[in-house]
């Protein structure tokens, strides 16, 4: 099973790439969105899948022995799930936020707080000589 | 229950806070909580200093099992450094805070932010410091696009897209980690990653954990979100996104790769140092390249955050108690800046270069306390930057690292070019404004709430320099438990962990 599982993380994380590699900021966040699900399932093939085998600790043992499933990835991914969703919600906020700002989602349009010619002096203020902005 | 106490008490001020967020006095509870976490973090220095690392089960379920709080020397100095630099900003920002921000939630979110700092400096288990990160991002967050000024949505934006990233890889490694060893307790993984270094997973879960800090700490690759950002915000909030998110960065990198990952590994030791090399050059030459005041601050921190990371790099005790020494110098000194920064353009109603002048007529006083963290950033001795560079510098040529120490040597001199460009134009430099017979700087006196958290960081940042030996004494301790983890296995419970198996 986790071979199969293996190849699906990685067409995942593939896809999410490639989308975050977009200058929408729409289609960045789908990419993030299925990037993080690929590291849930990442989490979940990591505490190796068994088929039918309860997480039950035997009465009077204090481990586990043998071959028992293993509840912690579950309880991990849960966590994550909750903690991915919240900051889902505010990117997505906040890209409409953005958009309704600005009327674009296209990060590269986007340069409110660093213009073209951040680094450079305006040219009527007397000062020292412009110097070159970082882009 | 006191390991608890520099969680719980931000975050239960954080409740409080937004229930009273109309009632002025929730100002003052935020303060006093700020105060309260230092003294807590005095308390937690103490007990580690009289019976070594502390640990704390919370639940009662024994490591590796159960999330393992955990204190030692530098986990109580970062929470003494994380209430100090919060009790400046929520001081500063009583008055440069507006009404409408302050009912929104603003000292609520500072608090929670610091919750999250102070659990991922206190937190003993890998998941758990995952969860802290969140605690502190999702705050930062809010504290970003609070008021919503159109440059704030830009810079949030930016921040945001590159720590989701970061998050995923550390979410990403931390799942690898627990795959190969079964285990999420730092001192667990610890035990039973010596020798396992050269495995495939491993050294991807290091690559993963490593991409995952350094963005967190703006280091050379992943630098971008900080300079895009941090000059958006409120001027409070700047300086306490200075002080305090890039160092827990850096702070996870230190405890990391010593306690869960043995240091001296070859890849991640090359990583590091070109890492750290980078970062000290890029961050240095951008500073220089800046007009608006905050920006060349944003650029400064990146440069510095690249000289503390070369520390790890070297990782010999002296470039180790070196690192933690430049923690001590470089917050309150960088803090400072950033409030100075904010003073700055309350009077001269500029932020950049050209904009600003004509102080030193108006307030000489503004000067003398300006040069104090300036001076310091620079090196300039007897002041603590010189104490941090020198410990530095000769950790890396003891270690033969000519090159990296010469970097640093070298920033300097770039250092001493764009802070003292920012001086004179500020103090010597006439105002814009007077040629026209507008503004004149400084007609008003600025409140007292804004000054004393400058007069007061300065203040720091001398003791520091007067009682150098002290405060290197202090890092060298908290260095030497870094590099022997021993002492701090043993508080976590090393039978437990011994016989403990895990998944």
């Amino acid at each position: 099973m986790e071979p199969a599982l293996s190849v699906v993380i990685g067409i995942l994380v593939a896809c999410g790439a490639y989308l975050m590699m977009s200058s929408s900021l729409i289609r960045f966040l789908f990419g993030l969105t299925v990037i993080s699900n690929a590291i849930n399932l990442m989490i979940f093939a990591a505490g190796r899948l068994t088929y039918g085998i309860p997480p039950l600790v035997p009465e009077g043992a204090k481990t586990v022995d043998g071959n028992v499933a293993n509840a912690l990835p579950q309880a991990l991914i849960l966590t994550a799930i909750v903690i991915g969703f919240g900051l889902l919600v505010f990117a997505l906020s906040l890209v409409l936020r953005a958009y309704m700002t600005f009327g674009t989602a296209d990060s590269r349009r986007i340069r409110e707080a660093e213009p073209e010619h951040f680094g450079a002096a305006p040219a009527e203020a007397p000062g020292p000589a412009p110097v070159s902005g970082d882009r | 229950m006191l390991l608890a106490a520099p969680i719980l008490l931000p975050l239960a001020t954080a409740v409080i806070c937004f229930l009273m967020r109309r009632n002025p006095l929730h100002r003052l509870v935020s303060q006093l909580s700020a105060g309260g976490l230092i003294l807590v973090g005095v308390l937690i220095l103490l007990t580690v200093k009289a019976a070594g690392p502390q640990a704390a089960q919370m639940g009662g379920w024994a490591a590796p099992y159960g999330i393992t709080l955990a204190a030692d020397t530098l986990s109580a100095v970062m929470i003494i450094i994380t209430g100090g630099a919060l009790l400046a900003a929520m001081t500063f920002a009583t008055v440069e805070i507006g009404l409408e921000t302050e009912r929104l939630g603003f000292h609520a979110l500072s608090h929670a932010m610091a919750g999250g700092v102070s659990g991922a400096f206190m937190t003993g288990d890998l998941f758990n410091l995952y969860v802290w990160f969140e605690v502190m991002l999702i705050s930062s967050f809010g504290l970003l696009v609070i008021g919503g000024g159109r440059a704030q949505i830009d810079g949030a934006v930016k921040y945001v897209a590159l720590n989701l990233v970061g998050t995923m890889a550390f979410l990403g490694g931390v799942g690898l980690l627990y795959g190969t060893v079964g285990t999420l307790n730092m001192a667990d993984l610890g035990i039973k990653l010596q020798g396992r270094m050269s495995e495939t997973a491993v050294l991807g879960a290091a690559g993963m954990l490593m991409f995952a800090f350094a963005a967190k700490a703006a280091l050379f690759p992943v630098f971008f979100w900080l300079p895009a950002s941090y000059h958006t915000p409120a001027v409070a909030t700047s300086a306490l996104f200075s002080a305090l998110l890039t160092k827990v960065g850096v702070y996870s990198l230190l405890r990391v790769f010593t306690l869960v990952f043995t240091p001296g590994d070859p890849v991640i030791e090359g990583a590091l140092f070109a890492a750290a090399g980078l970062t000290i050059a890029l961050g240095a030459l951008g500073a220089a390249a800046q007009q608006d005041l905050r920006r060349v601050f944003s650029f400064h921190i990146i440069s510095q955050i690249g000289v503390m990371t070369l520390g790890l790099a070297i990782a010999t005790p002296l470039a180790l108690a070196g690192a933690i020494f430049y923690f001590l110098h470089h917050i309150p000194a960088m803090m400072n800046m950033f409030l100075l920064g904010g003073i700055i353009r309350r009077e001269t109603g500029s932020e950049t270069l050209s904009g600003i002048g004509g102080l030193y007529r108006a307030g000489p006083w503004l000067a003398v306390v300006f040069l104090i963290p300036m001076l310091s950033l620079i090196g300039v001795p007897p002041l603590s930057g010189f104490w941090a560079k020198f410990f530095m510098v000769r950790a890396g040529v003891e270690d033969g690292q000519y090159i990296l120490a010469g970097l640093i040597l070298a920033a300097s001199v770039l250092t001493f070019f764009y802070l003292g460009r920012m001086f004179v134009a500020a103090f010597w430099q006439p105002h814009p404004g007077e040629a026209t017979g507008g503004a004149v700087p400084l007609a008003t006196y600025p409140p007292r709430a804004l000054v004393i958290p400058v007069l007061a960081l300065g203040a720091v940042t001398l003791t520091i320099s007067l009682y150098a030996g002290s405060f290197y004494a202090l890092s060298a301790e908290a260095a030497s438990a870094l590099l022997d983890p021993l002492s701090y296995l043993r508080a976590v419970g090393p039978d437990r962990i011994a016989t403990g198996g895990g998944g």
